[in-house]
């Protein structure tokens, strides 16, 4: 019963959240100096041109009508045009999601198998040269630019060495669509020579967007495995003559985890905020390559989408996670 | 001045965070210094096409750029449209946050409610994004990158002192001075803030840090001030179709801005750790 008040109390809020977010979203789109029925109309339009353009998308209506129009449309899954594409936004958007999450969820797979043992053993030897080099490696992970990252990647990898693609999710079309998660298609598919393609397309990008999710994860293990380490049930457990070893990696590091686990909802925030500008580096076809084309051609219809779409996803993630931290921590559901 | 001499004594203890507070006034002095230190100044409005895209030398110690530009005397003014950016942005969220988180968590109305809900709003879609979409709207220019970085960067501090005003009312201190008459402003100003500034100062470090990266992000997609401003997000992307032979030139401006966030971070890493007693016990 606790659970389902606590999802109902956090649901009340999701819908005026969304609505909120869309009315900061248009209010900030809409006051786009340069006319984006100009943009659209192209170089040497007339001015009827214009007037017809601005017509056909409703940009001559007063901005309330506006977003009440956008606001019943996006209710009835109909994002609007793409004002450069000509295609439906939602259409163009959910052809993208996969790329994206496809991206993040290995990224933070891999972040998680990687920085959870790495934290455990930076606070079981602490002071040691291995904990100073993995604080040297965390804060290195949070103060580096990814885009910076990124460019050092294929300045390395690709260009210098050849070990890996430069760019893009494969070399040839991909596998036949099934998922839209090439790894996961290439494996229906049973096409061996497309999967190792596409696996060793996403080498590059995720490195560079698991650094600083990794280095999030050491710390905060860290910092949960040195708290529990000083608990009195380590200090009786020690008492009883258990191995260091038992004590560290069964007990302490299970509770130490309810911490990790609810910077999950803060680890996929980096990642999608990192994914906007990673993608563009490796030109990888994800809502954040999308964003920001829209971004560049004034597309304020597909800037809403995206900002619509990321953060209905960010926000039930969240969820998600709350419910899940109420869930193993019955102290934090108050 | 007494709790800044102990800070001063407990910093100069802490390695890490002398490390990076040495980084921050090394930053801070390269950007005053610039005009002197630079050894070409008037490389961040000139173009020399004839020395375009040569490795580091004597005459430039970090190589030129596509203009033939020297990067090492456009890296040092760079510091100052870094320094700028950061300060005004995150000085602008800390005066717009902290306020509206105090008065949120003093006052339980439904107004209170529906200022921590629009701050929840701003936080609910990655900073970056949002300030993507303003910068893109008002146009590139440093004014525009800063009140985009400002408008999305206040929530953080509204919810950091929503959440320590309402812990610290619970304190007797507070109910004391309610007893004696004090006014809701003098408690506010004059008691909660002194016992929560520690909280802001560590979070102010660090949002400097994470300023400064967003602020090349939006420099780097070609949404920050326009050339030629030695921007480092700019130089780096303007790098991309030299590489990978001109390798020098993406370096430089990247291995800047490392240093600097880095610097911010440690530092607000060593403060928290000398103010805020719970979180030492993690770093013994």
């Amino acid at each position: 019963m606790r659970i389902i008040a606590l999802v109902l109390k956090r649901l009340t809020w999701f819908v005026p959240t969304l609505v909120g977010l869309l009315l900061i979203v248009f209010t900030v789109s809409h006051i786009i100096p340069a006319n984006p029925a100009v943009v659209l109309a192209g170089e040497g339009a007339t001015q009827a041109q214009i007037d017809a353009i601005k017509e056909k998308f409703g940009l001559d209506q007063p901005l309330p009508v506006q977003f009440w129009r956008y606001l019943k449309s996006v209710v009835s899954g109909d994002f609007g045009t793409s004002l450069y594409t000509q295609r439906p936004i939602a259409e163009d958007l959910l052809t993208r999601v996969p790329a994206t999450l496809e991206l993040t969820l290995i990224t933070i797979v891999i972040a998680a198998l990687l920085g959870i043992p790495l934290g455990v053993i930076a606070a079981a030897r602490r002071n040691s040269f291995i904990d100073h080099a993995l604080r040297f490696f965390t804060v290195s992970g949070l103060a580096i630019a990814s885009f910076w990252l990124a460019i050092l990647f294929q300045l390395l990898f690709a260009m210098k060495l050849g070990w890996t693609p430069l760019q893009g999710r494969a070399d040839s079309w991909g596998p036949d669509p099934v998922t839209g998660f090439f790894v996961i298609d290439a494996i229906i598919q049973g096409d061996w020579d497309i999967f190792s393609d596409v696996v060793s397309h996403l080498v590059l990008p995720v490195m560079t967007l698991a650094f600083p999710a990794m280095a999030t994860i050491v710390r905060f293990t860290r910092a949960g495995v040195l708290d529990a380490i000083n608990s009195n049930y380590v200090l009786y457990e020690q008492a009883m003559g258990l191995p260091q070893r038992v004590i560290v990696w069964k007990y302490v590091l299970r509770n130490a985890l309810i911490g990790t686990v609810t910077q999950i909802g803060l680890i996929f925030g980096i990642l999608l905020a990192g994914a906007v500008v990673v993608e563009s580096v490796f030109d990888w076809p994800g809502l954040g390559l999308y964003a920001v084309n829209s971004i560049l051609r004034s597309d304020y219809n597909g800037i809403m989408g995206f900002t619509l779409i990321t953060g209905t996803i960010f926000i039930l993630v969240n969820l998600l996670v709350d419910i899940l931290h109420g869930t193993i921590d019955p102290r934090g559901a108050g | 001045m007494q709790t800044a001499l102990f800070l001063l004594q407990r910093l100069a203890r802490d390695k890490t965070a002398l490390f990076g507070a040495l980084l921050i006034v090394g930053l801070i002095l390269v950007a005053l210094l610039a005009p002197i230190l630079a050894t070409h100044p008037a490389d961040v409005a000139e173009f020399h096409p004839a020395e375009r895209l040569q490795g580091p030398s004597a005459t430039h110690f970090l190589g030129t750029d596509r203009m033939g530009s020297d990067i090492y005397s456009r890296l040092l003014f760079g510091a100052r449209i870094t320094i700028v950016i950061a300060l005004i942005a995150v000085g602008t969220s800390v005066l717009i946050g902290v306020p509206i988180g105090l008065l949120a968590g003093y006052y339980r109305t439904w107004f209170s409610d529906l200022l921590m809900r629009v701050s929840d709003i701003f936080l609910a879609v990655p900073q970056i994004v949002l300030a993507i979409a303003i910068a893109q709207t008002l146009g590139p220019s440093i004014e525009n990158v800063i009140l985009a970085l400002s408008i999305t960067y206040w929530p953080f501090w509204a919810r950091l002192v929503y959440a320590e005003t309402r812990s610290a009312l619970n304190n007797t201190y507070v109910e004391a001075s309610i007893a004696l008459g004090a006014s809701p402003m003098r408690v506010l100003f004059l008691h909660v803030l002194p016992n929560i500034s520690s909280s802001i100062i560590v979070r102010t470090t660090i949002g400097m840090g994470g300023t400064i990266l967003t602020a090349a992000a939006l420099g780097f997609l070609g949404l920050g001030p326009p050339p030629p401003t030695p921007e480092w997000g700019r130089t780096i992307a303007e790098s991309r179709e030299f590489l990978p032979d001109a390798w020098w030139y993406a370096t430089a401006p990247g291995v800047a801005i490392f240093l600097v966030v880095m610097g911010f971070n440690l530092l607000g890493d060593g403060l928290r750790d000398i103010l805020d007693p719970r979180t030492r016990r993690s770093r013994q």
